[in-house]
């Protein structure tokens, strides 16, 4: 059986457990040991398929026709070396995700555990279908049922009113993005109606309309992905969905933006501007500063993922304009650098994204709280969550030896090649860049520190949190299966490196294998180990080995006595929770940093207020200089067209008369 | 790699951080010392440093009732972490071990990573001043850390990698040819140094006065031997920093081989170029006040234009030779 057929079975597959769940949905044991498990196995199986394929089969994709769709329309589906590690990163992320969602789903919360396994499956095939699809009428078809999955498990808790306008956001933007990917396929076409890739393959246009489909693609893309300023959804849609669903967002979804950008700009379209990479650089860096900013103050601990989410993917971009840069500039070697990185992004961003999803999630169900401001403490009562957290929050912060750090380090590598580039301009701008993107990863740490220091440290913020219990059987397994992705990912770059390699071998015309091979399997070095080196694996031996031998050696020569006493705190008597720092109080050397960033309203207590609340609102300026216009205008818009409707048949004839004769007097003329 | 140079690079790289073990806590006591001449005070002993470790590792342990297995793995994990930068700047001789697996940006993730988990060992009691010590803490950190990076960034454009032993190699041959971009940089990393190392005028290591304090705030909950580990840290920290702005600035002197000779040299000039900064830095001490806690930004963002400053002057005057 050939890969492509196995992992059309395993969409499938996946459809059918879906079909179960919905069919057994009051079997709640069923659904939820039986069914997700099964999913979580075939997830595996993609993933291991695709790797597989992406190893050995070299340049020849694989294709297939489905007689599916409309007359004359079949499915056409390819698996190339781009779609195979995507595939690959959707299989091994959702086998970690798909185990969690096993013990997630509780009785009598939100909609029944059999129409959410349909959804999530329904989700799962249609991500699949995205990446195996060759023409644009099936990308179009699996990626709106990808929207849509999404959009009701997002609702999924739909009694809740803020839940449905989060979800209502997130279904006009992923249209409005969506009518730009359409738009850009029209371009692509260039008029011929073959909407087979290989069709706009060998007639792609040129000039102008080259870019119209890149600026339409980017733009569509760009608003599933969270580019500025497509990006409001993202922070109201990721709380608003289940754990597992908000994971399955970050950490897999928003990937098919990316792939569907690649596919779009290097494969579809046959030549690379310049500034298209630019562009890309640019808008890439904004929203990788805009995201780890307000990931900073969030005080709701899944919208600050959501907008740590907007940072990676942010960084993801540049990766890929500098590609492009690189690219247009015919210097395959650094564009597959560069690519290398931001493809290394997507993987690693998916792995410890999900993880802190699901990390979230166990905290949620334990404590019924998002709030920070509510939550502390908690690694003495759910330490297998806290200490699996605490791999994901240093993945996440970018600090070696884990795998943030490697795909950072590829990035910042490639930025320092930039001096050989022709443009004098870049030359002298992109090492600024550079120091952005550091500052981007500084601040991470920071926000990365907020989020495990309030939620898990320090004392119980609310008495009730004494009774949170930790992760069961079947979540642990999930965590413990992305953690492990993190440390391979991290200390392994070689393996991933090479597996890579077709990808960029496909996109650019160059790769990293021979690289990969000629130091040892431990020693990362891109282009030559005089050159810039790294090795995660002697990192994390050495650190582990020098910790450990330390600490007998401070045992053995002196003592290991210990007292348990009250805290010091520079002796003031009063510990209470209360005086620990807020999240609030833990931003805002933030808020004061980077003001003019926000939109602040605060409410000062007066000094005669028997209760005193002191109240501060951190909002996106770009939600009130750009949105709120735009809908004031749509409102405008269907006023002015809401004057048409007159609630008399009569006019409703003149209306049709008029323009029957507009319609005559054009055709005839 | 032949067996021979195998086992030497391995004795230089253990002699190295056998080296940065020992003399860190001098270096802490040297720099205590001038600057009690500076201010005319009655200097303390020269190896007070170490009597105060000794007796920190004697005492017992006493732990807040509530700190977690966090709070008592940090202090082992930081010291590591220090210990394992201070190994890896090249400070004696460019043929080390462990080089090729760490290179200037692994260096900066290196301190990054013992600086979250100071910072999340200060929030672990949950009192009032960790939390205040861990945002400050983390303040600094991110102003600080992108203009460390674009120190280093100066240094690999000119030398055209990031691999610490190639850049200090390549500045040390080039004893003629000045860089005004170094200039820009060495200033950008003095200030950052600063900075990091809790050093006045951004931090004040002898003060305890709650308000004003941001190392010592977060390590208020550590005693005994956790204390003295997290302060023979912070010393091996200020060492790793003073060896990384001799081997970027005054690289001259140090060995290329792994040659007895050679190495003694270097370790002579070594003590003598860490006793002059010792002084350096004392003076920076005496001579400036400490500034408020949000003049910081201010303070490194200075520092950050200027190393971006570095990199632009380099490529424009010095037309990225």
């Amino acid at each position: 059986m050939s890969p492509l057929a196995l992992i059309l079975l395993a969409c499938l597959v996946w459809l059918a457990i879906g079909l179960l769940g919905a069919t057994f949905s009051r079997r709640f044991v069923f659904v939820t040991r039986v069914l997700f498990p099964a999913g979580a196995l075939v997830a595996a199986t993609v993933a291991l398929t695709a790797l597989l394929a992406l190893l050995t089969q070299g340049d020849t994709p694989h294709t297939a026709m489905l007689p599916l769709g409309l007359p004359g329309l079949p499915f056409h589906l390819r698996l190339d070396a781009l779609s195979a590690f995507f595939l690959c990163l959707l299989g091994a992320v959702a086998a970690g995700i798909s185990l969690y969602a096993a013990g997630y789903f509780r009785r009598g919360q939100g909609s029944t555990p059999g129409l959410q396994c349909l959804l999530y499956h329904l989700f799962l095939a249609s991500m699949g279908g995205v990446l195996l699809a060759d023409d644009a009428y099936f990308f179009m078809v699996a990626w709106e049922s990808m929207a849509l999955s999404s959009y009701f498990l997002v609702t999924s808790d739909h009694r809740i009113a803020e839940i449905r306008r989060a979800g209502f956001l997130y279904l006009i933007v992923a249209h409005v993005g969506a009518i730009g990917i359409l738009l850009s396929f029209g371009a692509m076409s260039g008029g011929t109606g073959d909407y087979t890739f290989d069709g706009i393959r060998t007639n792609a246009p040129e000039g102008w309309l080259a870019s119209a489909a890149f600026l339409l693609a980017l733009g569509g893309f760009g608003a599933k992905a969270g580019l500025l300023p497509l990006h409001v959804w993202l922070p109201e849609a990721h709380p608003a969905a289940p754990s597992p669903v908000s994971a399955m967002m970050s950490g897999v979804m928003l990937k098919t933006a990316i792939y569907g950008l690649l596919r779009v700009t290097f494969d579809l379209l046959p030549e690379q501007q310049w500034w298209w990479g630019a562009l890309l650089l640019g808008l890439g860096l904004a929203t990788a500063l805009f995201g780890v900013v307000f990931s900073t103050v969030q005080s709701d601990m899944k919208r600050l993922l959501a907008y740590s989410s907007i940072e990676n993917i942010g960084l993801i971009f540049a990766g890929i304009g500098l590609s492009l840069v690189f690219a247009a500039n015919s210097m395959p070697l650094l564009a597959a650098l560069a690519l290398t990185a931001a493809l290394y992004h997507c993987l690693n961003h998916a792995f410890f994204k999900s993880l802190l999803f699901l990390a979230t999630g166990s905290v949620l169900h334990a404590t019924g709280q998002r709030n920070l401001g509510r939550l502390g403490g908690l690694i003495h009562r759910m330490p297998w969550v806290a200490w699996l957290a605490l791999l994901g929050v240093v993945a996440s912060a970018g600090l070696p030896p884990l795998n943030g750090f490697v795909s950072e380090w590829l990035l910042l590598q490639s930025f320092l090649f930039t001096p050989q580039l022709p443009h004098g301009y870049l030359n002298m701008l992109l090492p600024v860049a550079a120091g952005a993107i550091a500052l981007t990863a500084a601040l991470a740490g920071f926000a990365m520190v907020k989020f495990f220091g309030v939620v898990f440290l320090g004392q119980p913020r609310e008495e009730h949190l004494a009774k949170a219990h930790d992760a069961g059987r079947m979540e642990r397994l999930g965590l413990i299966w992305l953690a492990a992705g993190c440390v391979l990912l991290g200390v392994l770059p070689n393996f991933v490196i090479a597996a890579l390699d077709p990808v960029t071998n496909f996109l650019v015309g160059a790769g990293f294998a021979p690289a990969a091979d000629k130091g040892s399997w431990l020693l990362l070095a891109p282009i030559s180990e005089e050159r810039a080196s790294y090795s995660g694996a002697i990192f994390l031996g050495g650190l582990l080995a020098f910790t450990l031998a330390l600490f007998f050696v401070v045992r053995a020569v002196f003592h290991g006595r210990l007292r348990r006493a009250d805290a010091w705190d520079c002796g003031f008597p009063l510990l209470s929770g209360r005086t620990q720092d807020t999240a609030e109080g833990f931003g805002q050397p933030i808020r004061q940093v980077f003001a003019p960033f926000f939109r602040i309203t605060r409410e000062h207590p007066s000094p005669f207020d028997k209760e005193p609340h002191y109240r501060i609102v951190v909002d996106d300026p770009l939600w009130h200089w750009l949105y709120l216009p735009l809908a004031w205008l749509v409102d405008l818009g269907t006023r002015v067209v809401g004057k048409l409707q007159r609630g008399r048949i009569a006019i409703y004839l003149l209306y049709s008369f008029v323009t029957l004769l507009a319609l005559l007097v054009f055709t005839t003329r | 790699m032949s067996l021979y140079a195998f086992a030497t690079q391995l004795l230089t790289q253990l002699l190295e951080l056998l080296i940065a073990l020992a003399l860190a806590p001098l270096l802490g006591g040297w720099v205590n010392v001038c600057r009690a001449r500076l201010q005319k005070r009655c200097p303390p002993p020269l190896l007070l440093p170490y009597h105060n470790l000794l007796k920190l590792f004697r005492k017992d342990v006493l732990l807040a009732h509530n700190a977690s297995s966090l709070f008592r793995v940090a202090p082992y994990l930081i010291f590591s972490c220090m210990a394992l930068a201070a190994a890896l700047v090249p400070t004696l001789s460019t043929e080390l071990l462990f080089a090729p697996a760490a290179d200037a940006i692994a260096l900066v993730g290196l301190f990054a990573l013992a600086r979250v988990f100071i910072a999340l060992a200060g929030m672990d009691v949950g009192t009032a001043f960790g939390s205040l010590g861990a945002r400050r803490e983390m303040l600094i950190g991110f102003l600080a850390e992108p203009a460390l990076l674009m120190v280093f960034f100066t240094a690999s454009i000119i030398s055209g990698s990031t691999s610490l032993a190639t850049i200090v190699g390549t500045l040390a041959h080039h004893e003629f040819a000045i860089y005004p971009s170094l200039a820009f940089a060495g200033v950008a990393f003095t200030m950052v140094s600063l900075a990091e190392n809790g050093r006045v005028p951004v931090d004040n290591p002898t003060t305890h006065l709650e308000l004003t304090m941001i190392h010592e705030a977060m390590i208020l909950e550590y005693s005994g031997r956790h204390l003295a580990l997290i302060e023979w840290a912070a010393s091996l920290k200020l060492f790793a920093y003073s060896c990384l702005g001799i081997a970027l600035f005054f690289p001259f002197g140090i060995a290329e081989s792994t040659g007895p000779g050679a190495l003694a040299v270097a370790g002579v000039f070594l003590v003598g170029k860490l006793a002059v900064g010792g002084f350096v830095l004392a003076l920076i001490e005496t001579l400036n006040a400490k500034m408020r806690v949000f003049r910081t930004p201010e303070f490194l963002g200075t520092a950050f234009l200027l190393a971006v400053l570095a990199i632009l002057v380099h490529l424009l005057l010095e037309g990225g030779r």
